[in-house]
């Protein structure tokens, strides 16, 4: 039991102060890496909690996608990142009393809440079965719905990505393959008699 | 010294916080609103995780995953937008996003 206390305060000393550190850098670069550092910490609380499988997932999904995407964008755009952190701290004020009184707020809901008893389970754990089967159990059964439209989503944001990055240049010459394979005989060459003395005349 | 639901809220309420302070701190920062969100979601993502686990129920876990299907959604059109934002404009300042209506 200690292990865990200590296990979970050191995730969670980590993935708040690497949350900090992802607003507060100066550099965007670093601050994508500070993300990966607090998703890979919350994967790590995930853990703790006895959810292996989103653990994982959220491992692979954000740090092995959204991450690289993020750090590729960020290194693709030529932008002038000093420029863009002027005002920081003329927001600085007016955030911490928004941020404040947000925290607050759910300081207050949580510690004066309790949890009722005998609540209604949706769909409970089983016991002795791991996390990834339990999943896989409902997943495709009773919450099917939910996974063909995650699918959905996912479908619709990579058209939807594709189509808004997609530039075609007009003046890029390209390889036309019906062209090439539909040439025939009377396309590609012409037979001229060339008398001695006169060459060509036209075109050649 | 166990740890209850309580402490993984009490987490998730600060990643939550600092996801708000993110968003007004680098108000003309696109890039790092987006992450903000990301770490919105996360916090989000976080107390589903913890509620699942701890009333045994097993629907929270399955709406974390949509959760995170739909901010890796979101992250990619996000990231798209700012590509063809940046192309035609030069830089990615929010103040002057709003050329872009019509």
């Amino acid at each position: 039991m200690i292990v865990q206390a200590i296990f979970f305060y050191l995730f969670a000393c980590i993935c708040v102060g690497s949350a900090f550190m992802v607003i507060a850098s100066r550099n965007p670069v670093h601050s994508v890496l500070f993300l990966i550092l607090a998703f890979v910490n919350a994967a790590g609380l995930f853990v703790l909690m006895g959810a292996e499988f989103l653990a994982m997932i959220l491992i692979v999904v954000y740090v092995g996608a959204v991450a690289v995407l993020f750090l590729f964008v960020v290194m693709m755009l030529d932008v002038d990142f000093a420029e863009l952190r002027q005002g920081f701290f003329q927001y600085l004020p007016f955030g911490m009393v928004i941020g404040g009184i947000f925290l607050a707020e759910l300081v207050l809901v949580v510690g004066a809440w309790t949890l009722g008893s005998n609540l209604p389970l949706e769909s409970p754990i089983p016991a002795h079965i791991t996390n990834t089967e339990v999943i896989g159990l409902v997943l495709y059964t009773r919450y099917v719905y939910f996974f063909e439209l995650s699918g959905i989503v996912l479908l619709v944001a990579m058209i939807g990505a594709i189509v808004l990055t997609l530039q075609h240049r007009v003046r890029v010459r390209r390889q036309k393959i019906s062209s090439q394979v539909s040439r025939s005989r009377a396309t590609a060459i012409e037979v001229r008699t060339v008398r001695p003395g006169q060459g060509l005349e036209g075109n050649a | 010294m166990t740890i209850g639901l309580g402490h993984y809220l009490a987490v998730a309420a600060i990643l939550f916080t600092l996801g708000i302070f993110g968003i007004f701190l680098n108000r003309k920062n696109v890039i790092v609103i987006l992450m903000s969100i990301e770490l919105i979601l996360l916090a989000v993502n976080i107390n589903l995780v913890a509620f699942s686990t701890h009333l045994g129920d097993i629907v929270g876990q399955i709406y974390a995953l949509l959760v995170l299907t739909v901010a890796a959604a979101e992250a990619a059109i996000g990231l798209a937008i700012l590509v063809v934002y940046f192309r035609n404009r030069g830089s990615i300042a929010v103040e002057d996003i709003n050329m872009m209506k019509g």
